[in-house]
C-alpha cells in the first residue's frame, strides 16, 4: 500500500537536485570563462581601474554597478506600490468579470518581449524625455520601462498570495467592523506578505537581469549617474553590447561582470530573506 | 468619520493604479497597432518570410516558437513540480537541503538572460553537441523559467491547509496519491500563475535564443534544426534589417495574440483537469 | 473537448513537419556579422532554389564570432563586416558588397554640412552647442557606437581618433537603434550605414545624411567610389580548408545574379567583381 511513497521521496529529491545542478553548471561556466581576467589582478582591478576601456585593459565596473542598482531599485520603487494596488484591485475591488479580464491583461503584459518594450521606449518614451531634457535616453527611461516590465510579475504573484488568504480571516475582520481598507492593510496583506515578498524578489531579479529593453533606452554611456537624466550603462547591456566583438581578456572581463551581477542578486535575495524574516509555512 | 474618508481615498488610489496600468497597456498596444496593423493578413500567418522578413509571412517562425516553447515546458513542468513538491512536502524549513535548493533558485532567477544564452550555447549546443537547434533553445529556456515556476508552485502547495494532508493520511492514502489527487489540484491556481509567468518569460526571451536556437528562418523539420523564435525575429527586423519596422510591429501583434491564446488554454486546462476535482467549502 | 483540440493542433504541427525535404541534404553553415546576415540569408535562399538538396544555415553573433567559428571549423564560411586584420592572415576574405558610413542629423536641424574638423570637435566634446556651428542654441547629443563594432573602428580610423577621446551622450548597438535615436531627438548627431539612412529617410524618418569631404552621402556615390568612408562586407574562409559547396556559394554570392539582393539591403556591389 505504501509502495509508491518509498520511491516518491528519493525521486523528488533527485529532481530537486537536478535544479541545483543547473545552477552549479552555470556558475562553473561563468567561472571558467572569467578565469583569465581574474588571475591577472583579481577582483580589485574591477574597482580600482579608472574606466571601462577594455581594449586597453581597463575594467572599471563601478559606474555600471551603480547604474544597475539605480535602475533596478528605481523600477522596484515605482512598480511595487502600483503592482500591489493592482493586485488589491483584482482581489478586493473589481467585479468578478473585470477581475478575470484584468488578470489576463497582466498575464499578457508579462509576455510581451523585452524587444517590444525597448522599441516602444526608444520610439515613444525617449523622445518625450528628450524634449524635456536631452539626451532622453537616460536612467529615467530605463526606470520607467523596467517598472512597466516587472509590474505584471509583482501584481500576478500578489494576486496569488492574496487569494490564498483564508476567507475565514477576512470574514472575521469584517465582523469586527473593520473597513475594507483596514481589512486589506491589517489582515490580508500581512497574511499574504511572504508570497508578496516572493513576488517582489522575482521582480527584482528580473529587473537586475533585464538586457534588451534597457540597452535600447538607457543611453549606454559608462558613467556613474548623478541625475535621473544622465545616460547610463547597466551591466547586462554592457555584456550584450560588447560580447559579440570581444576576445581574450575583454571577453573574460565581460563574464566576470556577469558573475558580479549574479553574486549581487544572491546577496540581495539573502538580505531580503533575513530582513523580512522567514515565516513558517505548512 | 475619518475612517470613511481614508477608506475612500484608499479606494481611489487602488482604482487609479488599476486604470494607470490599463492606460499604459492601451498606449503600447495602440502604438503597435498603428505601426504594424496594416501589415497583418492571413498570408502573413501562413507563408514564409521573404526579403529578409520585410515581406512574406512568419509561418516557419511561429512553428519554431511553438516547438521551442513545447520543449521548454516539457522539461520545466515535471522538474519544476517535482522540486516544488519536494520543497513543500518533504523538507523542514531550515533544513540544509531546502536551503541549498532555494538558494540555487534565487541565484538562477538573477542570472542575466544573455548569460543564459552563452551558457546554453556552451553547454547544450557545444558540449552536448546539440548545435544551433530548437532543443538547445528549449532546454535553455527551461532553465530560465524554473525559478519562477517553482517558487509560485511551492507557494501554492504551502498554502494548502495541513488538515487536508492529515485527512488524506487518515484515509490511508499514500503520500504520492495525496500529492497527485489532492495537493497539486488544490494548488493549481498558483501553479497556473507560475505557468503563465513562465510561458510569458519564455516567449519574450530574445538574447538567450539568439545563441542557442539561432537565426534560421526556414520551417524546422525536426527538433535538432535551428529555428528562429518570434521574439528573435522581431529583434532582427527592428534592429538589423533596414525597413523592417512594419513587419516587426506586425509580428509583435501576432506574438501578443499567441500569448493570449496560450494563456487562455493554460487557464482552461488548469481549471478542467485540476480544480474541478475539488469542491472547496 | 479541449483534449481533442489539443491533439488536433499537435497533429497539424506534425503534418507540417513531414512536408519538407529529407535529412540527407548537404549543409553549409555561415556565422558572423549581423550586418551581413540578412544579405547572406537571402542569397542563401536563392542558392537553395538553384541547387536543390543543399541547405545554407545562417547564424549571427558578430564579426569576431564569424572569424572564430571559421577558424575552429564550426562554420564553413564566416561573415565579417570589415577588412581582415593582419593577425587574421590564416583566413581569406571574399568581398561581396560595400557599405558606406555617413553622418546623420535630425531633419529639423538647420546645419547643412560639417567639415571633418567640425565632426572631430563635436565627437571629442570640444564643441557642445549647435550655436557654434550655425544652428540653434541647444546642446548637442552625440550618438556613438559601442566598442568593438566595425563601424566604430572605421569611424575612428577615418577621423584619426582614439575611442578614449570620444565624449558621447548616447551609445548604441545596431544601426537601426542609431537611426531611431537621431530621429527622436532634434539635437542629435550620429553615424550609420548610408544605405539604411537613405532608405529610412525616404520612408519618412526625420533624418538627413550629411555630405562628407564635399561628397554627398548617397548609395550612388558609394557605387562610383567617390564617397570616402566605406567598408567591405566579406565572406571569409580558412586557407586550404574550404569545401566545394563553400566555394560554389562564394562564387554565387559574387556574381551579378544577386545584385538585386544587394540593392534590397541597400548595399552596393564591390568595385572589382571579376565574374
Amino acid at each position: 500500500m505504501f509502495h509508491a511513497d518509498r520511491w516518491l521521496a528519493p525521486l523528488l529529491a533527485t529532481l530537486a537536485c537536478v535544479t541545483a545542478l543547473v545552477l552549479l553548471l552555470i556558475l562553473g561556466f561563468l567561472w571558467n570563462e572569467a578565469w583569465p581576467v581574474l588571475t591577472e589582478g583579481g577582483w580589485r582591478r574591477f574597482i580600482d581601474a579608472e574606466g571601462w576601456y577594455p581594449l586597453e585593459g581597463s575594467f572599471g565596473l563601478l559606474p555600471m554597478l551603480w547604474a544597475t542598482l539605480a535602475a533596478s531599485f528605481g523600477a522596484l520603487l515605482l512598480a511595487t506600490p502600483i503592482g500591489l494596488a493592482s493586485a488589491i484591485f483584482v482581489r478586493f475591488y473589481a467585479p468578478q468579470s473585470i477581475a478575470g479580464l484584468y488578470r489576463n491583461l497582466l498575464s499578457l503584459l508579462a509576455g510581451i518581449p523585452s524587444v517590444v518594450y525597448g522599441l516602444w521606449g526608444l520610439t515613444v518614451l525617449v523622445p518625450i524625455i528628450a524634449h524635456w531634457r536631452p539626451p532622453g535616453a537616460s536612467l529615467l527611461a530605463a526606470i520607467l520601462i523596467l517598472a512597466l516590465m516587472i509590474l505584471p510579475t509583482i501584481a500576478l504573484t500578489s494576486i496569488s498570495a492574496l487569494s490564498a488568504v483564508p476567507t475565514a480571516l477576512l470574514q472575521g475582520a469584517a465582523s469586527l467592523g473593520l473597513t475594507r481598507k483596514g481589512m486589506i492593510l491589517g489582515v490580508a496583506l500581512p497574511t499574504a506578505h511572504e508570497g508578496i515578498v516572493g513576488g517582489i524578489m522575482l521582480a527584482m531579479a528580473r529587473a537586475l537581469g533585464e538586457t534588451m529593453a534597457v540597452l535600447m533606452v538607457a543611453g549606454n554611456v559608462v558613467q556613474t549617474p548623478s541625475s535621473l537624466f544622465d545616460s547610463v550603462r547597466v551591466l547586462t547591456a554592457n555584456i550584450a553590447l560588447e560580447m559579440a566583438y570581444a576576445t581574450g581578456q575583454h571577453r573574460a572581463g565581460l563574464f566576470a561582470s556577469g558573475m558580479l551581477l549574479t553574486l549581487l542578486v544572491v546577496l540581495l535575495a539573502w538580505w531580503a530573506a533575513h530582513a523580512a524574516g522567514e515565516t513558517r509555512h505548512g | 468619520m475619518v475612517n470613511r474618508l481614508t477608506d475612500q481615498l484608499f479606494t481611489a488610489a487602488v482604482w487609479s493604479a488599476a486604470i494607470l496600468v490599463l492606460v499604459m497597456f492601451c498606449w503600447l498596444l495602440g502604438d503597435l497597432l498603428l505601426q504594424g496593423g496594416h501589415h497583418l493578413s492571413w498570408s502573413f500567418l501562413l507563408s514564409a518570410p521573404e526579403n529578409a522578413g520585410r515581406s512574406g509571412g512568419i509561418a516557419p517562425i511561429l512553428v519554431s516558437t511553438l516547438l521551442i516553447l513545447a520543449v521548454a515546458l516539457a522539461a520545466a513542468i515535471p522538474l519544476g513540480l517535482a522540486t516544488a513538491a519536494w520543497l513543500a512536502e518533504y523538507t523542514r524549513d531550515g533544513g540544509r537541503g531546502a536551503r541549498a535548493v532555494r538558494m540555487s533558485l534565487d541565484v538562477l532567477a538573477g542570472v542575466p538572460s544573455i548569460v543564459f544564452g552563452l551558457f546554453g550555447n556552451a553547454f547544450f549546443s557545444i558540449f552536448l553537441g546539440l548545435g544551433f537547434s530548437i532543443l538547445s533553445g528549449g532546454l535553455t529556456l527551461a532553465c530560465m523559467i524554473l525559478p519562477i515556476f517553482i517558487r509560485t508552485s511551492e507557494m501554492g502547495l504551502a498554502a494548502v491547509p495541513d488538515e487536508w494532508r492529515r485527512g488524506a493520511a487518515a484515509l490511508g492514502m499514500t503520500r504520492a496519491a495525496a500529492l497527485w489527487h489532492l495537493l497539486l489540484p488544490a494548488a493549481s491556481p498558483a501553479i497556473a500563475t507560475g505557468l503563465m509567468l513562465g510561458i510569458g518569460r519564455a516567449t519574450a526571451e530574445t538574447a538567450a535564443l539568439i545563441f542557442t536556437s539561432g537565426y534560421v528562418d526556414r520551417m524546422p523539420e525536426s527538433l535538432s534544426d535551428s529555428g528562429r523564435s518570434l521574439a528573435v525575429h522581431i529583434y532582427e527586423l527592428s534592429m538589423n534589417v533596414t525597413g523592417g519596422d512594419e513587419a516587426a510591429y506586425a509580428s509583435a501583434l501576432i506574438l501578443i495574440g499567441l500569448i493570449i491564446t496560450i494563456n487562455a488554454i493554460a487557464q482552461a486546462l488548469s481549471e478542467r483537469w485540476l480544480t474541478r476535482r475539488i469542491i472547496t467549502a | 473537448m479541449l483534449r481533442r483540440i489539443f491533439l488536433f493542433i499537435l497533429a497539424g504541427l506534425l503534418m507540417l513537419q513531414s512536408q519538407t525535404a529529407s535529412a540527407t541534404d548537404e549543409r553549409l553553415v555561415l556565422t558572423g556579422s549581423s550586418t551581413v546576415a540578412p544579405l547572406a540569408l537571402e542569397i542563401g535562399k536563392r542558392f537553395e532554389r538553384h541547387h536543390p538538396g543543399v541547405r545554407i544555415d545562417v547564424q549571427s553573433g558578430g564579426s569576431s564570432r564569424g572569424v572564430a567559428d571559421t577558424r575552429a571549423g564550426l562554420a564553413g564560411i564566416g561573415m565579417v563586416s570589415r577588412a581582415l586584420k593582419p593577425e587574421e592572415d590564416d583566413l581569406t576574405a571574399h568581398t561581396i558588397a560595400m557599405d558606406g558610413i555617413g553622418i546623420i542629423l535630425h531633419r529639423d536641424n538647420p546645419v547643412n554640412s560639417l567639415s571633418d574638423e567640425q565632426i572631430k570637435a563635436i565627437y571629442t566634446g570640444r564643441v557642445r552647442n549647435w550655436r557654434k556651428l550655425g544652428g540653434p542654441d541647444r546642446t548637442i547629443t552625440v550618438v556613438h557606437k559601442a566598442e568593438g563594432r566595425s563601424t566604430l573602428e572605421l569611424f575612428l580610423h577615418h577621423f584619426d581618433l582614439k575611442n578614449r577621446q570620444i565624449k558621447a551622450q548616447v551609445i548604441i548597438g545596431d544601426n537601426q537603434q542609431g537611426i531611431k535615436t537621431v530621429a527622436g531627438n532634434p539635437d542629435a548627431i550620429g553615424y550609420v550605414s548610408i544605405g539604411t539612412a537613405e532608405y529610412e529617410s525616404t520612408q519618412g524618418a526625420p533624418i538627413r545624411l550629411l555630405p562628407m569631404d564635399g561628397v554627398a552621402a548617397t548609395v550612388a556615390n558609394l557605387r562610383n567610389g567617390r564617397f570616402p568612408l566605406s567598408r567591405p562586407l566579406n565572406l571569409v574562409t580558412r586557407d586550404g580548408i574550404t569545401s566545394e559547396l563553400a566555394k560554389r556559394f562564394i562564387d554565387f554570392a559574387r556574381s551579378e545574379t544577386i545584385h538585386d539582393l544587394l540593392a534590397a539591403q541597400f548595399f552596393v556591389p564591390p568595385p572589382h567583381v571579376s565574374r
